[in-house]
């Protein structure tokens, strides 16, 4: 009277599409949440999911209730010690006791708040909801196309490397079911009668009427299996590939990162944050960019993703090093006709006042014409924000590059002063629409 | 509360003492089958449960939590709120708040028993004597669900629910049914019959009268229909007559609301009246359960308690394995007093459990007191004819007021706290003695009856020749008043249903109040 099923093996997650369907629906708080949770959190561990914690707002499932607050209320519990009937207790302040049930509609004005943990998945893609890399016309004419072959059903010509040995048994098999082609065993079968037959040593008519039509058989079955051959071209399939064009994917972001001494604790982490982020947005969205990590003091050099993130390094500031190493890592590896080229720069503006006009130049003659995108990001102190309102006490340095802006639609700059800062800008060096925008 | 119990038979007088069904905690089929005929053959054979057939499902940790959010049921339409519950309970889950259920048990037949893989053998042996025996055995036989539930096409109906709600979803929008049910939520209390008889959930003639529905309506249709006059105003006299006969063709007052507008609304297409009807199908099919959550558990632990204790007596599990139930036993049925931090309420399973206990203690070995207080059956020698009775005549509320015994009064030590909020302070009104046994017993009844669970809300007036408005009047009990967030929170979902203007009424004899939306 018992079956055990055993539903472990059922396909996971049930509850998917109504976790969707609730996510959907609390979008705009949760991409609120997400936002504040970026702002305050390492970027670093952004490898776990993240607890956030939303209002309840238009996610509360109302229902009529006896309001806990008016009314008697006959109780009866449990564990007397020294309660004589007749015995009166003061109330408690403002919550009755036992009864805290409500405090989560209560407090605020439906602020109920409602804790949940997003999936890494969940999280990044609310959080790079709506950003590409800005996809303005390449330049060069020249776009390489590259080719990658898939499976694409059969075919009856091919080369043997490529037979398909299941299809083409299929195949002869049933030819010689439809053929009646003899089977080995039926042959043997009538060899053995005839023989049997022919150690006999005395013949009555019947038997050697039966020797007769046994040896007609034997022929007409031989003959047969040669002309149903046991594989014929017909059965035989390849399997076969074609050739697909894949478009040009290839991309390239540089990250140029000031690491000199003027750069403050803040400004690096400002500056790291801000990176950081960027890496995870290319990393998410764009499988097959390039990622190259520059960075410079008054010298300038690769370096790997470790190094750029985590080792520290001080000195004076020459910003065209590292524009220099750009362009020569560009003319080494990445040749613009075949590459899409972005960069990203992050700085604190300082830099040797004669080298403004030099970073000027050499963006305008050389590397800006490669470049599909250059965005440019000053990080500021916060005191010095405060300080310096406006954009009128921009640094040397910004004001080069301001310049630079009206002339080329390519290029964006950006200013961070605080953490909750480095997302708004990245959206919007980055947001979607950007061609529309700028061209 | 004790764990030890008065053996008849020590082990060690048992002429064969078979070897233990299993030994160490891994569990395997073999072993879950074996425990099973033996669990079998002590429920039915000796102590005569009915029961339906039971389908074991194994299930993970996480397909729990997904059983968590669909209110227990193996199949469940799509919402938000599910999804909602879902991630709630896993976050509760995962920070270690809250621990999972040992199994799931759904009244259906056959009767589906979902257990965990993660319990050793001793749980799933007790969770099968729980669940498969004892709450089956309530399911099958407690008289309200007889009345409100039908087991045989619970799955059935549930499929038919899952599947026109995703076909809704496919013809008018995703957020068109989302409305529906969110206003359909939000009045699911509010959507039980409690007078009259079930419906029978019979799909195939759901889907009949759903296909009739729509052929006549198509039938009738005709473009001619629109152009109509508008008929000639009448007298107010003639008006009040129409009126009356109007209430009384809609069946007002009437407190099952999903009911009035799945039936009445003037704005509802038929797919969204079938939503309806579905909410309100599954909202009663859990009504039997919130009225006897106490005794079902009762009855669920008395049974599991038995059974492992004759296991253990006739040897077919070791000592180990009974000292690991018992540890469990203990924990669910711990009731922590009024004072305690742990504190929430008292608690169904240790209140159900002892007062069946009791229950046998009083037909088997009674004192003078009970003899005066249950003359009907101390001392009868029947404790499991009594207790079977008692699970199918009786729900919680009239369970309390029939068998509470003085005896256990004492013993949970219960008393009985006036809470009036208009005063600055509580009264004891009675304690665990002499006189106030009768009225702590009638206090605990009533704090399991309808009345105090439920609020009383009826739709008394909609004012069809007028502006179509809807009153809804809630009679006042204990002077407990609506809580008026909720009333704006849910006025707009019954607007949204009716289509006209809603208003909430509440009546006491001293005050009259009215909360116009």
């Amino acid at each position: 009277m018992m079956h055990i099923i055993d539903r472990r093996l059922n396909p996971k997650g049930k509850s998917l599409s109504n976790r969707q369907r609730f996510i959907d629906r609390a979008k705009t708080q949760i991409k609120k949440a997400v936002n504040e949770a970026i702002a305050n959190r390492k970027i670093s561990n952004t490898d776990g999911g993240e607890r956030i914690k939303i209002p309840s707002e238009g996610l509360y499932e109302p229902r009529f209730m006896g309001d806990s607050e008016k009314g008697t209320h006959d109780r009866v519990m449990p564990g007397n010690k020294d309660f004589m009937p007749g015995d009166k207790i003061k109330r408690p302040p403002s919550k009755g006791q036992g009864q805290g049930g409500r405090d989560a509609s209560e407090g605020g004005e439906g602020e109920d708040g409602f804790h949940f943990t997003l999936t890494r998945d969940e999280f990044l893609d609310i959080f790079f909801e709506n950003m590409a890399l800005p996809d303005f016309i390449k330049k060069s004419i020249k776009e390489e196309v590259t080719h990658e072959y898939t499976r694409a059903g059969y075919k009856r010509q091919g080369s043997p490397s490529n037979l398909n040995l299941k299809l083409t048994m299929r195949n002869s098999l049933a030819r010689r079911l439809c053929l009646r082609r003899p089977r080995d065993e039926e042959i043997a079968e009538l060899e053995e009668k005839i023989t049997a037959l022919r150690q006999q040593k005395k013949h009555t008519i019947k038997e050697q009427n039966k020797m007769i039509a046994l040896l007609e058989e034997l022929e007409v079955k031989k003959r047969r299996r040669k002309v149903v051959p046991y594989i014929d071209p017909l059965d035989v399939r390849y399997t076969s590939f074609t050739e697909i064009e894949k478009p040009n994917t290839h991309a390239v972001m540089f990250c140029l990162m000031d690491v000199s001494g003027s750069m403050g604790e803040t400004h690096k982490e400002l500056a790291k944050r801000f990176f950081m982020l960027l890496h995870l947005f290319l990393v998410r969205q764009y499988t097959k960019v390039d990622v190259i990590f520059i960075r410079h003091t008054h010298l300038a050099s690769e370096v790997d993703e470790e190094t750029f993130f985590h080792s520290r390094e001080t000195g004076g500031t020459i910003v065209s090093t590292a524009l220099d190493v750009m362009q020569k890592v560009i003319k080494d590896r990445y040749p613009p006709e075949d590459w899409n080229i972005y960069a990203a720069q992050a700085s604190d503006g300082d830099n040797l006042n004669s080298d403004n006009a030099h970073c000027q130049h050499l963006l305008t003659q050389n590397i800006l014409p490669m470049c599909q995108y250059f965005a440019y990001v000053e990080v500021w102190d916060s005191h010095e924000a405060e300080m310096f309102p406006g954009d009128n006490n921009a640094t040397r340095l910004w004001q080069a590059y301001e310049e630079l802006k009206l002339s080329h639609q390519n290029f964006a700059l950006k200013k961070v002063t605080r953490p909750e800062d480095i997302f708004p800008v990245l959206h919007d060096l980055f947001a979607k629409n950007k061609k529309s925008e700028v061209a | 509360m004790t764990a030890s119990r008065t053996r008849k038979k020590p082990p060690s007088s048992d002429k064969k003492s078979p070897a233990p069904i299993f030994e160490g905690a891994e569990w395997d089929y073999e072993k879950v089958d074996n425990c099973f005929q033996a669990i079998q053959k002590i429920a039915i054979d000796e102590m005569g449960l009915n029961v339906y057939p039971t389908q074991i499902e194994i299930i993970t940790s996480e397909q729990m939590l997904d059983a968590y959010s669909s209110v227990g049921m193996p199949l469940m339409y799509n919402h938000w709120s599910f999804g909602k519950s879902f991630l709630r309970d896993e976050s509760n889950y995962q920070k270690g708040f809250s621990g999972l259920a040992y199994e799931i048990v759904i009244n259906s037949n056959p009767c589906i028993c979902y257990i965990m893989e993660e319990n050793s053998m001793t749980m799933q042996t007790l969770v099968m004597a729980h669940a498969a025996f004892g709450h089956n055995h309530f399911f099958k036989n407690n008289h309200l669900f007889k009345q409100w539930t039908d087991a045989n096409a619970i799955l059935d109906y549930l499929q038919f629910a899952k599947n026109y709600i995703a076909k809704c979803e496919e013809r008018y929008g995703q957020k068109e049914v989302e409305k529906i049910l969110d206003s359909a939520h939000a009045l699911r209390d509010q959507g039980i019959d409690k007078f009259t008889r079930r419906q029978k959930l019979d799909v195939a003639a759901l889907r009949q009268r759903e296909l009739e529905r729509q052929e006549y309506e198509q039938s009738q249709y005709s473009e001619l229909w629109r152009t109509l006059p508008e008929t000639t105003s009448k007298d107010e006299g003639e008006i009040d007559l129409i009126e009356k006969a109007l209430a009384q063709k809609l069946g007002l007052p009437e407190s099952n609301l999903l009911y009035f507008l799945e039936k009445h609304s003037p704005v509802l297409e038929n797919w969204q009246r079938e939503i309806l009807r579905i909410v309100r199908s599954m909202a009663q099919y859990f009504y039997p359960q919130r009225q006897t959550k106490m005794m079902n558990e009762g009855c669920a632990c008395f049974v599991h308690y038995h059974i492992m204790n004759r296991l253990f007596d006739t040897g077919q599990i070791t000592e180990g394995a009974m000292l690991e139930f018992i540890d469990f036993h203990s924990r669910v049925i711990a009731q922590p007093d009024f004072d305690s931090q742990y504190y929430a309420g008292i608690n169904p399973y240790a209140l159900g459990f002892a007062m069946m206990k009791d229950i046998e203690r009083i037909c088997e070995n009674p004192t003078d007191e009970d003899r005066e207080w249950f003359p009907d059956f101390a001392g009868n020698g029947q404790a499991i004819k009594t207790l079977k009775e008692a699970w199918e005549n009786f729900r919680d509320e009239s369970f309390i007021l029939q068998y509470l015994s003085p005896h256990l009064m004492r013993e949970f030590r219960l008393f009985n706290l006036n809470d009036d909020k208009s005063k600055p302070f509580y009264l004891v009104n009675a304690i665990h003695n002499k006189q106030g046994y009768i009225a702590i017993r009638s206090a605990l009844a009533a704090q399991y009856s309808v009345a105090n669970l439920d609020l009383d809300i009826q739709v008394t007036n909609v004012d069809l020749h007028g502006n179509r408005a809807m009153i809804l009047t809630h009679n006042i009990t204990n002077g407990v008043t609506l809580d008026e967030k909720q009333i704006n929170l849910v006025i707009p979902h019954i607007q949204r249903l009716w289509g006209y203007d809603v208003s909430v009424k509440s009546i006491e004899p001293n005050i009259d109040k009215t909360h116009f939306a």
